[in-house]
């Protein structure tokens, strides 16, 4: 589905991305740690294609398509999906307008929000004033009506309460069919997590840690999340050495 | 001679002290001879649609009166519903003798060379009055056209609304599809008595070449309210205005919208004052300006003279183009204690990561620039023609185009 090869990435002058390979294929979902700063949202933003990431050297292959130079929205209209960590916010554009321009007439964005507690939110400026849950929500639903692929998401949790955490699990795991046997299923998932609360949602199958523009120490996820806990990142760096 | 002519006599050449000072002898005075119009029949389907663009749909139906005037000439005035006055501003003055004192009253007419040239060579404007209590439901819509290329329009124009009277007023000014260049000068005075409500939209559609000097006086008595919305989204050369809204009675309201666009070689000069002289007053100033490569001067003025009145001003800019600028000039004055005043302004550009943003929802790079800015200039306006309100959104979408 999404294969990074020799990836390398600046921002003006400073490299942030240092020689990534990454393959996920269809129906997998891998989870990256990391601290903050290290590069993994460099590294979700590059795939999107945002303009500050400068590819110096390395592809991005995705559905066996090369789109290291594709603009973002032919990246999103391709299957790539993004939920952001930070949002911005944008006075005047309303969630529900969002919502529709994601959906292309496929779902109902009424609908969606129904079924999310999130119908109060149509009608306002997208992110102006929300809670953390409520911009978590805010962007898994435009996700759920964008139907990406390849979902990549930055921190679905930081900020959540943990009555907020189950529902933005349960669009998670919509998002990347969890219901289905891993066979059948046609999303594929990204996620960068610090807490690793989400695991709990998408059953992931591989886990990398990220240093200073590296990915490194790939395994099972809860293992890696494990050792993270014991060890502290500092041993991951020591080990690089 | 009276006070008044003298005044403008000695005014005849004065120079305003905002916006370029223009020559008046660059404009003729000889508009066309255009005959009265009952039915709309001497407009060609070119010319409708260009007014439509202005809101006038040229219809006496779902409209509680009309009023044209194309150059120096009444073109069509009719009252529709009970409860509400259109006429000529010279017929008012002849048939009502309260109506002369009312004039110039708001608006000094040795304020500038514009408003005594108004006095000395006037060529009409509109009288609108809301009787006392009447809720009127459908809007007035009065236009000023200008039908000859290089006329120089002079209006003053009248608006009563008696005690507890609501009405809502639509003036379209615009330019014949054919017009180029010309100077529209219209003095405007209006008079909101105690419990009325007045909604006064204004949208200018103009030519590259035309200037526009409206001059605007405001009185708002005890619990009335003043609502003003101007729209410019169209070229024009320059306009300069600051209309001066005075809210003279305990719980009075004012509020001024504006959105404005201006486009490359355009000057905007837009201002707006609240003098807030009752307790319990509050006013609003609210300026959404984009450029797409003119000069957009954004003025708002607050003066708090009495306690416990509430006033805010806010001012958001956007440049689009990088020759364009805007200047956002904010002023807060507040005389006694117990005023509650506030402004914000913010002028830049759209930020990178918002276009980033919808851009990874799939929409591409123009799309995202039109949603924002469409998201940006978002006003609800009660009562505009639906082909207005499409016109808004199509001038807005092509302003996403190649930036």
């Amino acid at each position: 589905m999404l294969e990074i090869d020799d990836l390398w990435v600046k921002i003006d002058a400073k490299e942030v991305l240092k020689g990534i390979q990454l393959a996920i294929p269809l129906g997998e979902t891998h989870i990256l740690f990391g601290k903050n700063g290290s590069g993994k949202s460099s590294l979700l933003m590059t795939i999107m294609g945002f303009g500050r990431f400068q590819v110096t050297q390395g592809c991005i292959r995705f559905k066996g398509q090369d789109i290291t130079h594709l603009p973002t929205h032919e990246r999103a209209r391709l299957g790539l999906g993004l939920a952001f960590q930070r949002p911005p916010t944008i006075r005047g554009v309303k969630t529900g307008d969002i919502l529709m321009a994601c959906a292309h007439g496929r779902v109902s964005p009424q609908a969606l929000a129904a079924a999310y507690d999130f119908t109060a939110f149509l009608d306002r400026d997208v992110n102006y004033g929300f809670s953390g849950g409520e911009i978590k929500r805010s962007e898994l639903l435009q996700l759920l009506a964008q139907d990406p692929s390849m979902v990549l998401l930055d921190e679905p949790e930081s900020g959540v309460d943990m009555e907020n955490l189950q529902v933005v699990g349960e669009i998670i795991g919509r998002l990347l069919q969890k219901d289905r046997r891993r066979q059948h299923r046609e999303k594929s998932g990204l996620i960068i997590t610090h807490t690793g609360f989400i695991m709990d949602y998408v059953n992931a199958d591989r886990g990398y840690i990220m240093l200073e523009g590296r990915l490194l120490c790939h395994g099972n996820p809860r293992d890696i999340l494990q050792d993270i806990k014991t060890f502290g990142y500092e041993e991951c760096a020591r080990c690089l050495r | 001679m009276s006070e008044v002519k003298k005044r403008a006599e000695l005014s005849r050449e004065k120079v305003a002290p905002l916006g370029p000072d223009l020559d008046l002898k660059d404009f003729t005075r000889r508009g066309g001879e255009w005959a009265y119009d009952p039915e709309y029949r001497e407009f060609a389907p070119e010319e409708r649609r260009h007014l439509l663009k202005a809101g006038i749909e040229l219809t006496d139906a779902d409209h509680a009166g009309t009023y044209l005037q194309a150059d120096t000439r009444v073109v069509h005035c009719k009252a529709s519903q009970p409860g509400v006055e259109v006429l000529p501003i010279t017929e008012a003055m002849s048939r009502y003798d309260w109506v002369p004192p009312h004039l110039w009253r708001l608006v000094a007419v040795d304020a500038d060379k514009y408003t005594a040239r108004t006095e000395l060579e006037l060529d009409n404007g509109y009288f609108i009055r809301a009787l006392p209590g009447a809720k009127v439901p459908q809007p007035v819509e009065a236009c000023l056209y200008l039908r000859t290329d290089r006329f120089a329009q002079h209006v003053h124009n009248l608006v009563v609304v008696e005690p507890g009277a609501h009405l809502h007023i639509i003036t379209g000014c615009t330019t014949h599809p054919g017009v180029r260049s010309g100077l529209h000068i219209g003095v405007s005075e209006f008079y909101v008595r105690p419990g009325g409500h007045l909604t006064f939209t204004m949208i200018h559609n103009w030519a590259e070449d035309v200037h526009v000097r409206p001059r605007t006086g405001v009185l708002v008595e005890a619990s009335a309210t003043f609502v003003s919305n101007y729209i410019l989204l169209r070229p024009v050369k320059t306009v300069q205005m600051y209309p001066t809204v005075t809210l003279d009675g305990e719980g009075a309201v004012a509020s001024l919208n504006s959105i404005v666009m201006a486009h490359p070689g355009a000057q905007v000069d837009l201002g707006g004052r609240v003098i807030l002289k009752a307790p319990h007053s509050r006013a609003e100033i609210i300026a959404r300006t984009i450029t797409t490569g003119g000069t957009s001067i954004s003025r708002g003025h607050l003066v708090g003279q009495a306690p416990d009145i509430k006033a805010h001003l806010e001012c958001r800019g956007l440049i689009l183009a990088p020759q364009g600028q805007i200047i956002a000039i904010p002023e807060l004055e507040g005389h006694v204690a117990g005023v509650d005043m506030s402004h914000e302004a913010a002028v830049g550009r759209i930020a990178a990561e918002e276009i980033e943003y919808l851009m990874a929802r799939g929409l591409d790079e123009e799309e995202a620039v039109s949603t924002i800015v469409r998201g940006f200039l978002r006003v609800k306006i009660e009562g505009l023609p639906e082909g207005l309100q499409e016109e808004i959104e199509k001038t807005i979408q092509e302003t996403g185009k190649g930036l």
